[in-house]
């Protein structure tokens, strides 16, 4: 099965994120990327199918240079080869420049199968797989917590607000995976030094037959106006429990009215 | 005035979510709301007297077999043909899994702008919304075609406005693209009287420090007592404590309500991007230090398992 697997790199969600002043994009000169952790939810889903089932895994990025460590972490961890959709004229696309994007790249690798985290954990917006699906006309098993293939079937349990739905479809599909899914392997030695000699192709614009005019910031469907750092929570109060702190916290608690 | 279009969020057993009374408030600041329905047979007509008590003009309803058995990509469908026939102001969405998700076939469909975990919305289509873990307020707007919104839990108070919506239902012209995915199965897990976890006004959550899946029941034993849902940090679920549907934080729910408990959790950066937007936060930690006491307005330093069980016969006591 040619498996694709979508990895984005991301300012990393424990330090201090923001927006730039400039051109209100996400500031990812000054931040420590890193591979958007759901992703490697699904490079390990992918793996296990490729190990099961034989075929290979391609990693997919769009992102700029400096994506290339992310790719390089994301090809330790096993897969084959990597695809980098690299060109200035990304810089700013908002998500449905960027699916339009993915899918051209996807469109030229004939998966049967596209793995990607559920969410990124910078914009957490989650409308990556459905748009990728809609414009391939493929189906979409989203926010799986688990995943069998069987052939070309595909069950996936989508974790819902109430419990959890099975769905079905046949491959060529894209899957979203929630990090309950597995449990990632670490790159090993072997591995790492491994990663330094996959071949990592990289596709422009061009390269896809997307026009620079329908990406970036100015090609793009929604924009940031402006943006202000929220004032930090001022600590309230805090006391230590002397034998009555439960009482103290319930007297609060009707202070404020909820009890 | 023109239409706005609400997508609503229903249980499977016809009970309107919080949300989309919310969002019918919202959209009666932007114009006239009318109502969509997406789900089983019958749905529409079981949940129009609730939408109009909250000022739905109109309800369409779209039902069966074609629309429920199927994941998103049929309901997308028929909104999208709706929007074309109505053109409406707006399209709110609520910002769950599937919301999001029919609103990002919407985007593509129509070749849309998108906002989702918007929490304000003006008339002239400025959306507010929260990012990198609560840290930081953006204000952004579709700009190329109509507001296409989805709307976090919890972002505004509902009001009632009475209304008398009539229901049309709608022809449902889904394609075979749109069947490519299919339900076959729904099963429900823990589902007991506690409010739903993105739209309770009070959760209580539990942490590493709740030491075992059998101590969380002084978790379920607080929000029990306050009427609130029960969640759980990363770490908690990580060690199977509780399962992992309840999780609250950069990995699992974004919650914001009115009240947040925080027992036994340290305040990681993983689990304050889920509550920190919260309006009153509550902890109680062994460690001083812990991080969790720089959000919390009252914060108590000891051991949980003696605070929890006298805080919850305090309750009790003046209940």
């Amino acid at each position: 099965m040619n498996i694709v697997v979508l990895v984005k790199q991301v300012p990393d969600s424990g330090a201090d994120r923001n927006l730039r002043s400039d051109d209100n994009t996400v500031d990812r000169g000054s931040a420590n990327n890193v591979i958007n952790e759901m992703d490697e939810y699904a490079i390990e889903e992918a793996l296990k199918i490729k190990e099961a089932h034989g075929g290979e895994v391609t990693i997919l990025t769009m992102g700029p240079d400096r994506a290339t460590e992310s790719i390089r972490k994301a090809l330790s961890m096993g897969p084959d080869k990597a695809v980098h959709v690299v060109d200035d004229a990304l810089h700013g696309s908002c998500a449905v420049a960027t699916s339009k994007v993915l899918a051209a790249a996807l469109g030229q690798l004939g998966a049967d199968l596209v793995i990607c985290g559920a969410e990124s954990t910078d914009g957490r917006v989650q409308v990556m797989p459905h748009m990728i699906a809609e414009r391939l006309g493929v189906a979409a098993l989203t926010g799986a917590r688990k995943l069998t293939v069987d052939g070309s079937t595909l069950t996936a349990e989508r974790q819902t607000e109430e419990g959890y739905e099975v769905v079905t479809a046949s491959t060529p599909a894209v899957v979203s995976v929630w990090d309950t899914i597995n449990e990632p392997r670490y790159p090993s030695f072997k591995g790492i030094m491994a990663a330094k000699k996959k071949p990592v192709q990289t596709l422009s614009l061009g390269d896809l037959g997307v026009a620079s005019a329908e990406v970036g910031l100015d090609g793009a469907t929604s924009a940031v106006l402006e943006h202000t750092k929220r004032p930090p929570r001022s600590g309230g109060t805090k006391v230590t429990d002397e034998g009555s702190g439960g009482v103290q916290l319930v007297e609060f608690l009707a202070t404020e009215k909820f009890v | 005035m023109s239409e706005v279009l609400v997508v609503v969020e229903a249980t499977r057993e016809f009970g309107v979510k919080k949300v989309t009374l919310e969002m019918l408030t919202l959209a009666r600041e932007l114009g006239t709301p009318s109502a969509v329905v997406l789900g089983g047979a019958g749905a529409g007509e079981a949940l129009s007297a609730k939408l109009g008590e909250y000022g739905a003009e109109k309800i369409y309803a779209a039902e069966g077999e074609e629309i429920d058995g199927y994941l998103v990509a049929p309901k997308a469908t028929v909104v999208a043909e709706l929007v074309t026939r109505v053109q409406p102001a707006a399209v709110l969405l609520a910002s769950s899994q599937e919301g999001k998700e029919i609103a990002a076939r919407l985007a593509v469909k129509l070749d849309n702008g998108i906002l989702t975990d918007v929490v304000a919305l003006d008339a002239d289509g400025t959306a507010t919304q929260v990012a990198f873990a609560g840290s930081t307020i953006v204000k952004s707007k579709v700009t190329k075609g109509l507001p296409l919104v989805t709307v976090r839990p919890n972002s505004l108070t509902p009001t009632p406005a009475a209304a008398s919506p009539a229901v049309e239902q709608l022809t449902v012209s889904v394609t075979d693209a749109d069947k490519l995915a299919r339900v076959v199965e729904r099963v429900a897990e823990q589902k007991g009287s506690r409010p739903e976890l993105t739209e309770a006004s009070i959760v209580v959550s539990g942490g590493r420090g709740v030491g075992n899946a059998d101590n969380f029941k002084l978790v379920e034993e607080l929000a029990d007592l306050l009427g609130g849902a029960v969640g759980a940090s990363r770490a908690a679920v990580d060690s199977g404590f509780y399962p992992h549907q309840f999780q609250v934080g950069q990995t699992g729910k974004t919650v914001s309500p009115q009240l947040y408990v925080a027992l036994g959790i340290s305040g990681a950066i993983q689990h304050r991007a889920g509550m920190q937007t919260s309006k009153t936060i509550v902890a109680v930690n062994k460690d001083g230090e812990a991080p969790i006491f720089e959000l919390a307005d009252y914060g108590v330093v000891g051991d949980l398992f003696k605070i929890v069980p006298q805080a919850a016969e305090e309750i009790r006591k003046r209940k």
